[in-house]
């Protein structure tokens, strides 16, 4: 691990004015969970982290006017142990959930869930973000790819992504806002995750000078997540799908369908959405949906069984909805 | 000669009885200190610079400016230029200095170039290997073409079981201390007594300079046996850096990369059989890598060793990845994959229930009774009878349950040991030996066989263990731990008493002989108000303390411990057919261990033994990556282990019936962990309707499965 200067803001104003314009000369320390890591496997080398743990104006968790306010700085934790996430957001309780950590869930903060670099294992062993070879070829397409993407892929991001929060919050039509030394912004969940085009660019449409301040989320949609996972303690979904549909008396006035870890980013299942819209849950409408979720899959050579896993994904998160479990 | 013997089953107060772990509260507080814990004063760190390529030739290495760095004590080379290198992560260099982030700096201050060399990581895929592949013989019993054609069924099958690491939550490493002509090392061994002399002899000193220690250790599963390439460097760099202690430990990745591996086997078995299922041919042909030094062979058909005609053809492929180390019971959890898996698949085509086909069969066994009990015990506890169901009749829902079974054999006779029962005038008493308690409860055992024999409750006991200067004890490998310090404890304590017995029965009125050791007296048998308490006879050994050894002969066992055990496990899943993904509903494991010790630990061993057969089964396996050479998960998150919510209820039996108490001590550690693996891939046929081929039984393969039957 590379010597790091160490810095202990306690207002976003001191913590904005520590950060720079290039990723590594600074960079925001939550709780620390994945940035240190990949320092200490030298996968990521920062000059300086900005910790924002006592930053408090990062923190809390509120409704005010109809939606959802969660501080960046909030434990993933805090938001399980919030009731009205648990009744209203059921989506984001079960993603958060999901991660089967209590030590990580304690200290893991929703701004570092949504910030969290990709786990690829080329990544993560040092062959670049796009992960390639040392003739510059992609190592996925040809290699171990059983946990990577089936979806979005083309531009050579092959990855999914890591964040379980991210698909819940843009099927929740959630905003994210950042924060900078110049202005604050607002920025659409759906926006906010981007597939990355070269191996310095980022997942995210965060800049490096800026901080997640907080995520608000709209009320007033039914919702569910559900996760597929191959092991119960501490591990990666394989596949997920979050939804959240708009009601009108029994029928679906407009339904957001987004699949996870199957992308290199939450990944927007529009056709899904249409397939609902207009109609009322049924086995057969659930299926209909969960079909049209996968079509256009590009599995690759080990990763087909992925396609199957978010079918599924999709009709179990939309059967919870209908049976009213969420 | 004294008599050895057990007291006899009724009369044991503590041995056989569930007594808790004499270091559990130490363990669990986290007071116990592993030697990895261990920071004495003036401590240096090391670190290993490891080959980055699965292949390669060092052609030059130059160590001047990490010598150069400040901090930085002792620099070493490993691989000088001209090495040729067989494996990624390899030793190329080591390191010394006064913190761990110097060290670490240091390694790359060093300057290694090297010539990429083709390699082979992968072995599945037979064809690819090539010449690399290297077949033995074929070996051949009875008529195996003759056994085909009269056979009424014939099945085939592909199987596949792949590399897994040991894994240990401890890696491998020590601190090691080398000061004038003396060498302290402390070490994560499961070899206190041994690894003192394999390191003397590679510093080229006297074996009497080396001394060993070791408390606790954070599991071996059989990789950490001897003093190894990091040892042996951090003792010279101790050495080179004026003596001071030097900790050098495996990161995990180099602890998966190279610390070990159990080998996997692929290949095709082939069956022929009667209608009634009594089998009468075996065909296999498989192959395995254990790494580049090629892969073991699997003792197959495996238990049923009695199968009239058989062909059998294996290959070891050499790969250029971290190489074989013994993994809990070498060769047996494939051997009985291979095999089990066949029967089942036998089983299945008969439209047999694979009870009956294992119970038939069991005359092809070295113990038709043994397992034929076993297997009647186990399906009791499973409720097989009304719960089993035939091949993927599993009901209409997408859940779907089902039953395997799988049987296995291990040998885990006593290994040397001398102990020494010290009985002082104060009452105390101590047993020593250099043995090792591998967290499987040895330390426990000693003192329960000690305080057994000498009528004294448990906490009477004080052992001494993890010190080479105790009397020799074997190493803890292939289950022979138990049997070897029972043995070596009983007769120590047995000949102390008998001193014991002589010094106070002039006071007691009595020949020695006649005198016996109850509940905290010594007194005369059948006059039981003739005694005197613990503590008044040891008194009348005036100044010198009774020190006599007693001695377990491996080759000359005796009657207090015995060899040779079988067991049955069974598995119960449920498959989400939609998801592909298995859950883990029930096992049972029914095992021989003949004369138990403790209950309590016995049971721990045979709960382990399933979940780690679990996670071989369910999720474990080492990914290797063509391109790179790498290991792709050289973590604790990629390389998956199963947790609490995993592994579902777990029932143990363990046989403790008159004849099997009779025969004495027998291991248990590596039995325990054999069968599950194969009964869970049983279950899992037996649920879907269709064999998954190859473990671990993630939801890629099982979809798979799925899909190749419905297609
Ligand atoms: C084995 C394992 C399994 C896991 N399973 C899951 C899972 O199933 N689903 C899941 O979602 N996660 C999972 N996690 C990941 C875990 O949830 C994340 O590590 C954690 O949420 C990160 O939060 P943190 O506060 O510790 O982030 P940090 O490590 O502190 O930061 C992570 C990144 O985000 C940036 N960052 C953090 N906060 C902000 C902010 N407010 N503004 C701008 N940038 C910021 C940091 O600079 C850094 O780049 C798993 C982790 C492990 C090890």
């Amino acid at each position: 691990m590379h010597a790091f200067e160490y810095a202990n803001p306690t207002t976003l104003k001191d913590a904005l004015a520590l950060l720079g314009n290039r990723w590594g000369d600074a960079d925001v320390l939550a709780g620390g969970t994945d940035i240190l890591s990949l320092m200490k496997d030298e996968v990521y080398v920062s000059k300086r982290l900005v910790n924002i743990k006592n930053i408090k104006e990062l923190g809390g968790i509120s409704m005010s006017r109809g939606a959802l306010r969660i501080g960046a700085g909030a434990t993933l934790e805090q938001l399980i142990e919030n009731a009205e996430i648990r009744k209203s957001f059921p989506s984001l309780a079960a993603a958060a959930r999901g991660v089967a950590s209590p030590q990580i869930r304690n200290i893991g903060t929703v701004g570092g869930d949504l910030c969290q670099r990709p786990r690829c294992w080329y990544y993560r062993g040092g062959n670049g973000l796009l992960a390639k070879g040392a003739n510059g070829r992609p190592l996925v397409p040809n290699g171990e790819n059983k946990y990577h993407a089936i979806f979005g892929h083309e531009g050579g991001a092959y990855f999914v992504s890591p964040s379980s929060l991210g698909p819940a919050l843009v099927a929740l039509d959630a905003k994210i806002k950042l924060a900078s030394a110049s202005g604050t912004r607002e920025v659409e969940a759906a926006k906010f995750f981007v597939a990355p085009a070269s191996d310095t660019a980022r997942e995210t449409a965060l800049l490096p000078n800026e901080i997640v301040t907080e995520i608000l989320v709209p009320a007033g949609m039914r919702n569910a997540t559900y996760e597929v996972r191959e092991k119960q303690a501490l591990d990666w979904p394989l596949a997920t799908a979050s939804v959240a549909l708009q009601m009108k008396g029994n029928s679906v006035a407009s339904a957001k369908v987004v699949l996870g870890h199957v992308a290199p980013t939450p990944w927007l299942a529009a056709a899904a959405g249409q397939a609902l819209s207009g109609k009322s849950l049924s086995d057969s409408t659930i299926a209909e949906a969960a079909d049209a979720a996968v079509q256009g899959a590009k599995p690759l050579s080990q990763n087909k069984y992925k396609v199957q896993l978010a079918r599924v994904a999709v009709k179990r998160a939309l059967t919870e909805i209908a049976r009213g479990r969420a | 000669m004294p008599n050895y013997n057990w007291p006899p089953q009724g009369q044991r107060r503590l041995m056989g009885k569930r007594l808790s772990r004499l270091d559990g509260i130490e363990k669990a507080s986290g007071y116990a200190k592993y030697a990895s814990d261990l920071n004495p004063p003036n401590l240096l760190h090391g670190a290993l610079l490891t080959a980055p390529h699965a292949h390669c030739r060092v052609t030059s290495i130059d160590v001047s400016e990490a010598k150069a760095m400040q901090g930085v004590t002792s620099v070493r080379v490993i691989a000088p230029a001209g090495t040729e290198i067989q494996w990624r992560g390899a030793e190329v260099a080591a390191v010394s200095a006064t913190s761990e982030t110097i060290a670490l700096d240091a390694l790359k201050k060093i300057k290694v170039q090297y010539e990429v060399l083709p390699h082979l990581v992968k072995e599945e895929d037979l064809k690819k290997a090539g010449p690399r592949a290297k077949a033995a013989g074929e070996q051949l019993t009875g008529d195996p073409d003759q056994g085909f054609k009269e056979a009424d069924v014939v099945v085939e099958g592909y199987y596949g079981i792949p590399v897994i690491t040991h894994c240990c939550l401890e890696p491998h490493g020590q601190v090691v201390e080398w000061k004038s002509d003396a060498v302290n090392m402390f070490p994560s061994t499961q070899n206190v007594t041994g690894i003192g002399g394999d390191l003397a002899k590679a510093l080229e000193l006297p074996a009497t300079q080396v001394r060993v220690q070791m408390n606790h250790i954070g599991g071996g599963f059989g990789s950490k046996f001897v003093s190894d390439r990091w040892g042996i460097e951090a003792a010279h760099m101790s050495k080179e850096s004026g003596g001071r202690p030097v900790k050098l430990f495996l990161d995990r990745e180099t602890e998966l990369t190279i610390a070990g591996v159990r080998p996997s086997c692929f290949g095709k078995v082939k069956l022929g059989a009667k209608k009634d299922g009594t089998i009468t041919t075996w065909e296999s042909d498989t192959w395995a890598t254990g790494g580049h030094g090629g892969g073991g062979s699997p003792p197959i058909p495996y238990v049923f060793t009695n199968i009239p005609n058989q062909r059998k053809a294996h290959s070891a492929v050499s790969i250029n990845a971290g190489g074989v180390r013994a993994w809990r019971a070498p060769n047996h959890q494939q051997a009985c994959f291979m095999t089990d898996c066949a029967l089942e698949d036998l089983a299945a085509k008969l439209n047999m229930d694979p009870l009956d086909v294992f119970a038939k069969n069991a005359d092809l066994t070295p113990r038709p009774e043994v397992y034929r009990n076993q297997l009647r015990q186990a399906a009791e506890l499973m409720d097989w009878k009304k719960k089993w169901h035939p091949r993927g009749q599993s009901g209409s829902g997408t859940l779907k349950r089902g039953l395997g079974v799988a049987i296995h054999t291990w040998q885990g006779g006593g290994h040397d040991s001398k102990a020494i029962c010290r009985i002082n005038p104060d009452g105390t008493v101590e047993v020593e030996l250099g043995s090792q308690d591998l967290g499987t409860g040895t330390r426990t055992a000693i003192a329960i066989v000690a305080a057994e024999t000498l009528g004294l409750p448990l906490n009477a006991i004080r052992v001494k263990i993890g010190d080479n200067q105790y009397p020799p004890s074997g190493a803890s490998g292939g289950s022979t731990t138990i049997g070897g310090v029972s043995a070596s404890t009983r007769k120590a304590s047995v000949n102390s008493l008998e001193k014991l017995f002589a010094a106070v029965a002039p006071s007691l009125g009595a020949q020695a002989d006649q005198l016996e050791a109850v509940d905290g007296r010594i007194q005369v048998k059948g006059q039981a108000s003739k005694n005197l308490t613990w503590k008044a006879a040891c008194n009348k050994l005036g100044a010198t303390s009774i020190a006599e050894m007693g001695e377990n002969e491996r080759r000359n066992p005796g009657s207090l411990i015995s060899a040779g055990v079988g067991g049955v496990q069974m598995a119960e899943v449920e498959v989400d057919t939609e998801t592909g993904i298995v859950r883990m509903i029930k096992s049972v494991a029914v095992q021989d261990c003949g004369t138990v010790v403790n209950l309590k630990t016995a049971e721990s061993q045979v709960y382990g033994g399933c979940i780690m057969s679990i996670a071989a089964a369910l999720l474990e396996e080492r990914v290797m990556d063509e391109q790179t050479g790498r290991v792709l998960n050289p973590d604790m998150e990629f390389y998956k282990l199963s947790g609490i919510g995993d592994i579902g209820e777990i029932v143990v039996k363990m046989n403790m019936e008159k004849e099997y108490d009779d025969r004495g001590v027998i291991g248990l550690g590596e039995p325990a962990a054999i069968g599950l693996n194969a009964a869970i891939g049983n279950a899992v046929a037996n649920a879907i309707g269709v064999r998954v081929s190859n473990a671990p039984f993630t939801p890629d393969r099982v979809l798979a499965a799925l899909e190749g039957r419905t297609a």
